[in-house]
């Protein structure tokens, strides 16, 4: 044993001459000290992670036999689904990923909604995890034209018929990202490059910043408390500690949960009942006929309804390019929450009842987008969606005023635990 | 955070027995990954036994075939060829007898073929994989007296008799390969299976 | 442990708004993948009745034979009618699609995926479905697709069928009566359509034999590895509460 112990000090201290490995494990696991009060909605920060990896690693399989051309597109994804050996498994591994990955970062920004994860000093990490979101849905979009299925087909069609909406330049704009009159084989071919190589590569480049950003300031936790205020002699914060072994451990527990739901889904509904995969994806794309029933797949829908909810015009804007400067706006708003939110506190818990009603009718607005943007429109479901669409940007518009004007409670000064 | 009241065993044994079976998963994970490498039951089919028609190969002609993407060389040998071949020194040869496995325990001797008449072959030369040409008469490679009519590889001049055997002192270190083959009917051969499996 | 399964509950969110979907009511067609002798019915009754029209372009002959238990020379002696077809080749026809398009104005679609992108419920209740209609160029129509091309090919064994319906109801209406018998009672020839349909499940998601096998093996490991990273993670926070 000690002879081993004493190469094993000695490889380290070659490597580390050379290149920070204990730095690094010290500054970013065993030295890093976090709030020990995390709870249960922390966990999907390390679960998203996972889940990346799972993208990456699959995605690089799936491209070994995939062939990106109109002509080929379809057939091979069932020659990965039946010849390739266990190429079903690495597809739904990748499919249900997806979903997964959108599951786990929407509930990882409710959390940083729920606890102020996003003021300061934290901004920063809140606007690096927002970019990762939008690059996440452009990524989440191009890989969904690949299957080339009637589903795959039409979705790229409308949602690159978006640019067509901006006044002037739109039909040309469009035309550009097609690279085609409307969505073919050449459009496939630049989704697929985007898909495969430079969206990844902004992604990892985007958790990289998201992490040093966040191990700069530190984790938040769900008192709003910076642990940082209360430390030992030897400045170790009080209510902090490491994160490795307690928080790895403890991810741990979360990571094998998630892996049992997520498996479950893999083997007994890939599908997810229609929302994970789509049944009119079983049909190849053709450019002559739309499927009866075009909706973008569900982690979509909300925007898809705030598009579909604009159907008036306003300032002499066409109700189109209205409906498109909603859904961007939509999305655009989150990246200003940290400028918006004018609380003397972070969490919620000692926030008044004003932003509590706020954050729950916010997430009752989303929710209920997102299901109206799955089923077909109805005069009644617009007018519900122009209703949602309007509490959905209250909350963000809105929250300068009420988070000022609403009486807070004390804080306290070390973490309840 | 202190250390009193730590039951270390206890800690030690978790700690192995997740890594043991966090170790477990990730070869479990891996399994699939390196599995799907393997040829595919498209690559399989492409890959499947051909039959090939010899009713209509004169003696002294060759006929190829495509096996899994190789050419694979059917030849009906005349009587003389047959006899130049056996009357070939051995110590011309690399390896007379057939000794390295580049053939099937079936087609043992020096013509290396079921049948005396027919040889079957693998056209790629064991060198570096190029495809040797047919020379099946004597006097077809000039300034050699031994030349029993074979095979010349033009990359980098590798000799093979009409058996496939590589002559001594080449570039190519073994034999041409005998791909596993049958007889369906007399005129009728299935190559890329052994006659059981059929 | 409370706040773990709320979060389970937070990712089956979206499998459990499966349900409520659907409009009409249709008979199961649910597949069981298990039956094998159904499959195998199945197998027989498309090839002698459908494969002519419709291929299973991304079915191989041998991966049928494999996963129903088919021997090779008997699949090839009573499945691959054509003899240029190889043992490993797609289950394809020798029908040209431009000639079909003619005959019947569509060209017969491949039916590999057909179960995935209607359901297998859609697929027995469509097979069930044909009843006499005069106005119809091949004499036939269909409760669930409205001016099918498709004449009714099981006739033989379903016998003839007309809607049974008043003329004061005829809008809603898709009650369906035998009124010249076939080679197969009813419920034999309704068994014999769940076949097909069994059988088509089967070819849409070959794979599914293979996933059911494997996935009781992980869930059982990520089961297990659960709990050992549950008393690991209680050991470790022993030192913090």
């Amino acid at each position: 044993m000690a002879s081993q112990d004493k190469t094993g000090g000695g490889f380290m201290k070659w490597l580390d001459a050379r290149f920070p490995a204990s730095r690094l494990w010290r500054d970013h696991l065993a030295s890093y000290y976090v709030p020990k009060n995390l709870n249960v909605w922390y966990v999907f920060g390390s679960l998203a992670l996972l889940v990346l990896v799972n993208q990456l690693l699959t995605g690089i399989w799936l491209t070994m036999s995939y062939s990106p051309t109109a002509e080929g597109a379809f057939a091979s994804i069932e020659y990965i689904m039946r010849d390739v050996e266990w190429g079903w498994l690495i597809r739904h591994m990748h499919t249900t990923g997806a979903s997964a990955l959108f599951i786990v970062v929407y509930l990882h920004m409710f959390r940083g909604l729920l606890y102020g994860s996003y003021k300061a000093p934290r901004e920063l990490v809140w606007v690096f995890g927002m970019a990762l979101y939008l690059v996440l849905m452009a990524e989440a979009f191009m890989g969904y034209l690949l299957p080339w299925g009637q589903m795959s087909y039409w979705g790229a069609q409308v949602i690159t018929s978006l640019f067509s909406a901006i006044p002037g330049i739109g039909e040309g704009l469009a035309e550009w990202v097609r690279g085609d009159y409307l969505v073919s084989s050449v459009t496939l071919n630049r989704f697929f490059a985007l898909h495969v190589v430079a969206l990844p590569l902004v992604i990892l480049g985007l958790v990289v910043l998201h992490i040093v950003a966040l191990h700069e300031v530190g984790s938040n936790n769900p008192d709003g408390i910076d642990i940082r205020m209360h430390t030992d002699d030897a400045g170790k914060p009080l209510d902090g500690i490491p994160f490795h072994p307690y928080y790895t451990v403890k991810d741990l527990v979360g990571v094998a949960i998630f892996l049992f739901v997520f498996c479950g889904v893999i083997f007994y509904f890939p599908e997810g009942g229609g929302y994970f995969i789509e049944q009119p994806n079983f049909e190849p794309a053709n450019p002559l006929q739309t499927s009866d029933h075009i909706a973008p797949v569900w982690y979509f829908t909300p925007f898809y309804a705030i598009l579909r909810a604009i159907n008036f015009s306003i300032f002499g804007l066409d109700a189109r390019f209205l409906g498109v400067i909603f859904m961007g706006g939509a999305i655009a708003v989150l990246f200003v929450v940290p400028w918006l939110d004018r609380s003397p506190v972070r969490s919620m818990r000692y926030k008044g009842w004003l932003s509590k009603l706020m954050l729950g009718l916010f997430v009752a607005s989303f929710v209920a987008l997102g299901v109206l943007g799955v089923l077909p429109s109805t005069p009644v479901r617009t007018h519900l969606a122009q209703l949602f669409t309007a509490t959905y940007f209250a909350y963000f518009l809105l929250m300068p005023i009420y988070t000022r004007l609403e009486k807070t409670k004390p804080v306290p000064e070390r973490v309840t635990g | 955070m202190a250390d009193h009241g730590v039951n270390k065993g206890r800690r030690r044994f978790l700690v192995g027995a997740t890594s043991v079976m966090g170790a477990v998963g990730v070869i479990g994970v891996a399994v699939p990954f390196v599995a799907s490498w393997k040829p595919s039951a498209r690559a399989r089919a492409a890959g499947a036994p051909v039959q090939a028609d010899i009713s209509k190969l004169r003696p002294g002609q060759r006929m190829t075939v495509e096996w899994r993407g190789r050419p694979v060389w059917i030849i009906r040998r005349t009587p003389e060829m047959i006899a130049r071949t056996q009357a070939l020194p051995a110590d011309y040869l690399a390896d007379p007898d057939s000794r390295q496995p580049q053939q099937p325990a079936y087609v043992q001797g020096e013509l290396r073929s079921l049948k005396p008449e027919i040889g079957v072959l693998v056209g790629l030369c064991t060198h570096f994989g190029c495809s040797p040409l047919y020379r099946p008469e004597p006097d077809a490679q000039a300034g050699d007296d031994h030349w029993p009519g074979g095979f010349f590889c033009p990359c980098h001049s590798s000799r093979f008799d009409l058996a496939g055997r590589v002559y001594a002192s080449m570039p190519a270190p073994i034999n041409l390969e005998v791909p596993p083959y049958h007889y369906l009917s007399d005129n009728i051969i299935v190559v890329g299976e052994d006659k059981e499996a059929g | 442990m409370k706040h773990l399964w709320i979060v389970v509950c937070f990712l089956l969110m979206p499998i459990m708004a499966v349900g409520g979907q659907g409009g009409r009511e249709l008979r199961s067609g649910a597949p069981d993948l298990q039956d094998q002798a159904s499959l195998q019915n199945g197998l027989k009754l498309y090839v002698n009745y459908c494969l002519g029209c419709h291929t299973l372009s991304y079915q191989r002959f041998s991966r049928t034979a494999n996963d129903l238990n088919i021997p090779q020379a008997l699949m090839e002696d009573a499945v691959m009618f054509s003899s240029a077809a190889a043992f490993d080749d797609p289950m394809h026809n020798a029908l040209r699609a431009e000639e079909a398009a003619q005959w019947w104005g569509v060209a017969p679609p491949d039916l590999s995926l057909t179960v995935r992108l209607r359901g297998a419920d859609w697929v027995n209740a469509f097979l069930l479905g044909f009843y006499q209609d005069s106005d119809r160029p091949n004499g036939v129509n269909n409760t669930l697709f409205d001016s099918v091309a498709m004449p009714n090919v099981l006739e033989p064994l379903q016998g003839v069928q007309v809607l049974d319906c008043s003329k004061t109801e005829q809008q809603e209406c898709d009650r369906l009566k035998v009124i010249t018998p076939g080679l197969m009672a009813p419920d034999e020839f309704e068994s014999a359509v769940y076949d097909i349909t069994n059988f088509l499940a089967y070819v849409s998601e070959p794979y599914r034999l293979k996933a059911q096998a494997v996935a009781p093996k992980v869930m059982i490991f990520l089961f297990i590895f659960g709990v050992i990273a549950y008393f690991l993670k209680r050991e470790y926070w022993k030192d913090v509460y």
